[in-house]
């Protein structure tokens, strides 16, 4: 009669040399099995912690650049906090659409071939491979003129994605500002693009030029005009990425329609 | 007690940086704030302990053939599990050590550690070998890193120290403590310390060079 015991299993498997055959697929198989157990547990069990954290921190920089804007906390104030409207807008035609904003992802949604497109290699010049097509703004208006508008743009930098808030004001040719949401650039290198300092430059620099042509960028050494951001010693790349981040969401890719619409005053109200 | 040796020899006279000159690529990578260095080490001691004492509790079981990918496999568990607990309980710090607690996984120290001691010792005196050689890294890790930020920022754990002429005040900061020369530096001179006062630590060469006073050229 067969042993159908499993304790006694287990110990004739444990008595068995250690060199034989059985035994190393055995321990192979029983070791990654409970390795694979315990990181998935660690990883299903913390997710909503880590999750509630990058949210936290979304909308933290987020206030922090409205804060950081001059007269807009007042105008926030004035209106209330529902004066600053989200909308999840199409990239390919430019028009808005009812998806929640709430649930939206851009992160995510650009990672998933259904809600995202290949961007064609010579265009792809934030080096980010494929874009979500739709992406949420954020467009604050008084007496139904625009204000501001706030869009999220993004580059591969020198050693991590660069993600980042520009904030154009109602003209949508000025910046009103920019904001780091997230790098993991070189510490005390390129990291120093989230300093508020770096980022202070930026409110009143101009994007495109009279012939409508996007010239806004991040140069090495001082700036000599308004189109132009002081560069990071020691971080060219990373003042490059900022660059092709602004032309490349700004570009044919990016929210050109958009800003297009929006200059109507059509679709977008 | 000469089991404690285990624990404080690893902290100067066998340390694992300086002397075995082991993990010292995370030690430039995390060493740019006190910060840093400090949960790098915490993770370090944490996997490096879990590890040692996992490893020593089967090590007679382990087949010779598959010993080092069951030790990797045990140690990247631990690595990935660290790595998820910083990240849902100290979110801003796990911002900054970027991908370095993953690439624990990648530290030699501890498959050193598992490989040459716990495979061979029981579990208490693997925790304390563990544990020393964890204690003598963040050592290593704490030094460069208060170098590195007192002069590469002025500050020390975040908090002003000397105040930078960015801020208005006085220091002039040295961008170079903040790139990873400036850690080779510290630590080749942290070794030279330690080998001037402890003569016994300095190896001997490999190969003498040695040059024929009568030897023409051919």
């Amino acid at each position: 009669m067969p042993d159908l015991n499993p304790l006694s299993w287990w110990a004739r498997l444990l008595a068995l040399p250690n060199e034989s055959r059985t035994k190393t697929i055995a321990m192979a198989f029983i070791v990654s099995g409970i390795c694979a157990l315990l990181v998935s547990s660690a990883a299903v069990l913390l997710a909503p912690m880590r999750d509630a954290n990058l949210a936290a921190e979304r909308e933290a920089r987020l206030a922090a650049m409205l804060e950081s804007m001059p007269g807009l906390a007042d105008i926030v104030a004035q209106y209330g906090a529902d004066s600053l409207e989200t909308v999840v807008v199409d990239l390919e035609t430019g028009e808005p659409t009812d998806i929640d904003p709430a649930t939206f992802d851009i992160a995510a949604a650009a990672e998933v071939p259904e809600t995202s497109s290949i961007i064609p290699g010579e265009a792809d010049i934030a080096g980010l491979g494929r874009r979500a097509d739709l992406a949420p703004i954020h467009i604050l208006r008084e007496d139904g003129e625009l204000r501001l508008v706030i869009l999220p743009i993004s580059a591969v930098g020198y050693q991590s994605t660069i993600r980042a808030h520009l904030a154009l004001e109602g003209d949508l040719n000025t910046v009103a500002g920019l904001s780091i949401i997230e790098q993991g650039e070189t510490p005390g290198l390129g990291a120093r693009i989230e300093e508020p300092a770096w980022q202070a430059l930026w409110p009143g620099k101009e994007l495109a030029g009279d012939d409508g042509e996007i010239r806004l960028s991040v140069v090495r050494g001082r700036a000599t005009s308004a189109y132009e951001v002081d560069g990071i010693t020691g971080a060219t790349r990373t003042g490059n990425a900022i660059t092709s981040a602004i032309h490349f969401w700004l570009g044919e890719y990016g929210f050109d329609d958009v800003l297009a619409n929006l200059r109507q005053g059509a679709g977008l109200q | 007690m000469k089991r404690l040796q285990h624990l404080y020899t690893p902290l100067i006279d066998n340390n694992p940086v300086t002397l075995q000159i082991l993990g010292i690529c995370s030690a430039l990578a995390v060493t740019t704030s006190m910060t840093t260095a400090l949960v790098m080490s915490l993770a370090l001691i944490v996997v490096l302990v879990a590890s040692s004492m996992i490893i020593s509790a089967i090590r007679h079981h382990i087949p010779t053939s598959i010993r080092l990918i069951l030790q990797i496999t045990i140690i990247a568990s631990l690595v990935i599990v660290a790595d998820q607990v910083i990240q849902a309980f100290a979110f801003d710090i796990s911002q900054r050590l970027s991908i370095f607690v993953g690439l624990i996984v990648t530290n030699c120290l501890v498959l050193g550690r598992a490989e040459a001691f716990a495979m061979r010792n029981p579990v208490g005196l693997s925790a304390l070998d563990a544990l020393g050689n964890g204690l003598g890294y963040g050592l290593v890790l704490l030094l460069i890193g208060f170098v590195r930020e007192l002069f590469g920022a002025g500050t020390l754990f975040g908090q002003t120290v000397f105040p930078t002429i960015h801020d208005g005040g006085w220091f002039t900061p040295l961008n170079l403590m903040l790139l990873a020369p400036s850690a080779f530096f510290l630590l080749g001179l942290l070794i030279w310390a330690i080998r001037s006062v402890r003569p016994a630590q300095i190896e001997p060469a490999d190969y003498e060079i040695s040059i024929e006073p009568n030897r023409r050229a051919p």
